[in-house]
């Protein structure tokens, strides 16, 4: 957080039918579901956490993410990230506060590798839902389904790797918790943090700008991850992989499709790490180990189906 | 409910499809591999394929991999798509993103780009 910036704050994602996209983010997944604005779109949060939203549903042709947004200690902060921003030469765009109900301006740019991003100092306050901050109990009773802790972290695809590490490191502070490196050095995959949590965000090396891989929301422990897998059963929700433990992280993970193709994960435990541990380094030769820790073997669904 | 004949023309391959389910999913559910499998939601296009005969309905799909006017002539996602009489099918991968998923690469399972 040395730059200022937080945490994940939220992720705008495109369905193709609103209504199905809440079966699914709200039945089976668990998030709850906080306001609509007059786009017709959809804010939700999980349970643990304090601000109003952290997941936006909007209804369209394609399925994809739109955006996803950061949050940053205060407004001096955010005006400082600004001319940073632009000094390293990307484009800002500024939304005003209450584009997205009850949140503060954002700040938008697009990274090298064709993601838009972007960081707002304020957003409505509403505590943890379904607990009170004095004395609370130790979780809210009524959650649905998978019972979504919170929002964690996103993987995109996309090019110019090395010049968005540029950017998320040097720029916004992020730093380097796990990569995987060809034959050659180059980095194919960074994962890279702003906290203990082992990535915030993460990238892998693709030849097409802007695509996205999934969204992660974190479950409490493995039995979690197997309940989940029974619900997806139970709902007959299209899987993509798991339950497994991945090598990168450690996450014990599985991951399944929105109705409308946009992959989601849950996962559980897996590394800390502090900003003076080294980066761990995994390689591309041994990618199935590292993506996929038991079966140690490359599905390619898991590496080419996007959105 | 009908049960409709699919046969997909490169491979020759032919299963059983209800008409209450999409062609995606008769496939999965019988083995078939002849249409790749991606998201089952409209979404990444990867199953995406031409209907050379027969009559059909589809479910809402990512117009990134098939435009109102592709619909038109017949491309859908197999994903999305519900056979009203027995069709013939040919899969066609998107030419919107080159090297994704092709049908029977699974000798070769790591994209040139990770490699």
């Amino acid at each position: 957080m040395k730059k200022g910036i937080i945490r994940p704050g939220h992720v705008q994602l495109r369905v193709l039918d609103i209504e199905a996209a809440l079966k699914h983010y709200v039945d089976l997944l668990g998030l709850i579901e906080t306001d609509r604005d007059e786009q017709g779109r959809v804010y939700l949060k999980a349970w643990s956490e304090v601000d109003k939203f952290s997941v936006v549903l909007c209804e369209a042709d394609e399925p994809g993410m739109d955006f996803m947004a950061f949050k940053v200690v205060d407004e001096a902060t955010l005006i400082q990230l600004e001319k940073d921003l632009i000094e390293f030469g990307v484009e800002v765009k500024n939304l005003p506060a209450g584009d997205l109900k009850d949140c503060g301006r954002r700040v938008q740019f697009v990274s090298p590798s064709g993601h838009c991003f972007e960081l707002y100092a304020d957003k409505k306050y509403t505590g943890k839902w379904g607990i009170h901050e004095t004395n609370p109990e130790a979780w809210p009773r009524g959650l649905r389904g998978m019972k979504a802790v919170r929002f964690d972290h996103c993987l995109f695809y996309g090019d110019e790797l090395a010049a968005t590490y540029d950017l998320f490191v040097n720029v916004l502070g992020f730093f380097l918790t796990e990569q995987v490196l060809d034959p050659e050095g180059n980095r194919i995959a960074q994962f890279l943090s702003l906290s203990m949590k082992a990535h915030d965000i993460a990238f892998i090396q693709h030849e097409e700008k802007g695509k996205f891989h999934h969204a992660s929301f974190y479950l409490e422990t493995w039995e979690d991850i197997l309940r989940a897998a029974d619900l997806i059963s139970m709902t007959d929700t299209p899987l993509d992989i798991g339950p497994t433990r991945h090598g990168l992280t450690h996450g014990k993970t599985i991951y399944f499709f929105d109705p409308s193709g946009n992959r989601t994960e849950v996962f559980a435990d897996g590394d800390y790490v502090y900003p003076d541990h080294n980066p761990i380094t995994w390689k591309a030769e041994d990618l199935g180990k590292a993506i996929f820790y038991h079966d140690r073997e490359l599905n390619e669904r898991f590496l080419t189906v996007l959105t | 409910m009908s049960i409709y004949v699919i046969t997909e023309a490169s491979s020759g391959t032919q299963f059983n499809c209800r008409s209450d389910q999409y062609v995606l999913s008769a496939l999965q559910q019988q083995g078939q591999a002849c249409v790749p499998i991606g998201c089952r939601g409209g979404g990444c296009g990867v199953c995406r394929v031409q209907v050379i005969s027969g009559d059909y309905e589809c479910g809402r799909m990512s117009k990134a991999f098939v435009t109102p006017e592709q619909q038109k002539q017949g491309i859908a996602l197999a994903c999305r798509l519900a056979p009203k009489s027995d069709l013939v099918i040919e899969c066609v991968p998107s030419q919107l993103v080159p090297g994704r998923c092709k049908p029977g690469s699974k000798s070769n399972p790591i994209p040139n780009e990770v490699i």
